[in-house]
């Protein structure tokens, strides 16, 4: 089947005040994924959000959205999208229902769904009890949930969330990554910024690293984690570490180059990917008897590192500058 | 469809203001409280002349309820960041501030045509046109509410913005006929009153009330209004814009 993409970057580049914020980037996004742009703060992630929702002008470069022009066809690509800012920013004075309502209003919601839709949309996030009470009121949980529902209320084919669970609880960030599976297990492509890594992992199919307004690496979690690991790593536990000669005898095999004992568990090494038939017969020609295998992998998090040069602490840091 | 679109929801965001911040504090001192103390003030000095003072009183209370309104919505929503919901929505720049300007104007037209009820107690006009007195007020409180959309755009917080339309308001009460009459001041100052918006806005309702021409035309100073809220409209537009990169 023919892959649709939902969103088309090309070139796209912002200047504020003569400093450069994005540097001339490209990807395409596909319809029905999860794409993350996972980067420090001030790499260039909300400007990139913003500048494709159609709050800022690209100073060069050009963006598609749906197949719409971000610069000549702004309020079309504006009914094709959800936007959830890093800020829950609807009305303080407006109730749960009164803020859905009025976002249904803005986006020409006819009058006979407006209030069926905010209703099931109320339902959606689990705020059934606090639909009457002003926005103000609720927890920051609640808040980031009726503004993602907000976000729905036209139905858009494309979300985009901004740094979605910054700031939140542990229960509240695990519920709102559910919400952002079930959305898009329902059809719709999400688009989401985040400093955190093991969100990312968690949650994207695919995955641009962005570090000072430019991408340097664009693929999917798997290949980002394949792409820095220059060792295959096996770790086996035994029956029989107390064996004399039983580390000896583990390095004597073929294609092993380091081989670590701790305890009754060999972390062996491999320049090439070892075939692990093969890897069980020599293991058992030596008298080893095997409990269990495990192959270890680079997490996302080492990839990072590695495609970057950058500390992973940065990712730590919000964008006052503190550490999270 | 997408200009009926786009007329919905500059009617619904006027709307919603018009719900959420009509009884603001900035809105019922400013817009409300300021000019009925500046009119007892003056009705206590002079009762008899009264009567002469109500068309300046009406522009008064445009010029400060049309401004205090703008001042809070647009400044407040860019603080809290919910004024960005509506950059996000279907809407263009341009229809946003529509909106707020709409919002701001029916709230100055309110509270001047419920001035001008109140004073139907005490005086008569029997040769007031109401036709005239209506296109006089729907385009002064429009005028009127695209300076305060100006002034919210060009600063930050709600204090600045009131601190500066009062740089505006004060000037224009002194300078625009509506304590002293414009042909009693020195010529330079004349010529300084003649720009100022407030100035037409108290010209064509002392035309209306009273059916006697003054200095100008009703019709010019109609168009000039026209003319200042299109200035004003086409200003903060250009401003905001900017402001948002």
């Amino acid at each position: 089947m023919e892959t649709k993409w939902v969103i088309e970057v090309e070139g796209l580049t912002k200047y504020y005040n003569g400093l450069l914020a994005v540097d001339h980037i490209h990807f395409k996004v596909k319809q029905g994924e999860i794409f993350g742009f996972l980067g420090p703060n001030g790499a260039g992630k909300t400007t990139t959000i913003r500048m494709l929702c159609g709050l800022l002008t690209p100073s060069e470069g050009k963006a598609r959205v749906m197949g719409l022009d971000i610069q000549k066809e702004t309020v079309q690509v504006k009914r094709q999208i959800g936007v959830v800012p890093e800020i829950s920013n609807l009305y303080d004075e407006l109730t749960c229902l009164e803020n859905l309502i009025f976002m249904g209003q803005l986006y020409g919601v006819p009058k006979d769904e407006r209030e069926k839709s905010a209703e099931e949309l109320i339902q959606l996030v689990r705020l059934e009890s606090k639909k009457d009470i002003p926005f103000s009121k609720l927890s920051k949980g609640m808040k980031r949930s009726l503004t993602i529902a907000a976000a729905l209320v036209h139905k858009p084919p494309i979300v985009f969330l901004d740094e979605p669970t910054s700031g939140l609880d542990v229960m509240s960030a695990r519920n709102l990554r559910s919400m952002i599976r079930d959305l898009n297990q329902q059809g719709t492509t999400i688009f989401l910024t985040t400093h955190n890594i093991e969100e990312a992992n968690l949650l994207c199919h695919r995955i641009a690293i962005i570090v000072k307004g430019r991408i340097i690496a664009n693929d999917t979690p798997e290949a980002l984690r394949r792409s820095v690991q220059e060792k295959f790593v096996i770790e086996v536990g035994v029956e029989n570490p107390g064996t004399s000669d039983l580390s000896k005898r583990v390095k004597e095999m073929e294609g092993v180059e380091e081989v670590k004992q701790n305890q009754n568990r060999f972390i062996l090494s491999f320049s090439k990917r070892p075939s692990l038939e093969n890897l069980f017969y020599s293991l058992r020609e030596r008298g080893i008897v095997i409990s269990s295998v495990n192959t270890l992998q680079p997490t996302l998090e080492d990839a990072f590192v590695s495609i970057t040069g950058l500390d992973k602490e940065i990712m730590m840091v919000d964008k006052e500058g503190k550490k999270v | 469809m997408m200009i009926v679109n786009e007329l919905k929801a500059i009617y619904f965001i006027g709307l919603k203001d018009i719900k959420s911040y009509y009884f603001k504090p900035p809105n019922i001192s400013w817009g409300i409280l300021f000019p009925l103390a500046m009119a007892l003030a003056f009705y206590l000095r002079n009762p008899t002349g009264m009567i002469d003072l109500v068309p300046g009183l009406l522009g008064m209370t445009l010029l400060f309820g049309a401004t205090s309104m703008e001042a809070v919505v647009i400044t407040f929503e860019r603080r809290l960041g919910s004024f960005e919901r509506l950059l996000l929505a279907p809407v263009s720049l341009e229809g946003v501030l529509m909106g707020k300007i709409l919002g701001g104007a029916f709230f100055g037209f309110i509270v001047a045509l419920s001035i001008f009820i109140l004073s139907l107690i005490f005086f008569s006009f029997p040769k007031f046109n109401p036709f005239l007195l209506f296109s006089s007020l729907v385009l002064s409180s429009i005028a009127f509410s695209g300076l305060g959309g100006f002034v919210s755009v060009a600063v930050k917080e709600v204090f600045e913005a009131q601190t500066l339309a009062n740089l505006f308001r004060f000037p224009m009460i002194f300078l625009s006929g509506v304590f002293i009459p414009i042909e009693t001041l020195p010529k330079p100052i004349q010529f300084i009153s003649y720009l100022l918006p407030l100035t037409y806005s108290v010209e064509s309702l002392r035309n209306s009330l009273f059916s006697s021409r003054h200095s100008l035309p009703t019709w010019i100073s109609l168009l000039i209004l026209f003319a200042f809220s299109s200035l004003f409209y086409s200003v903060s537009t250009w401003v905001l814009r900017k402001r948002l990169g």
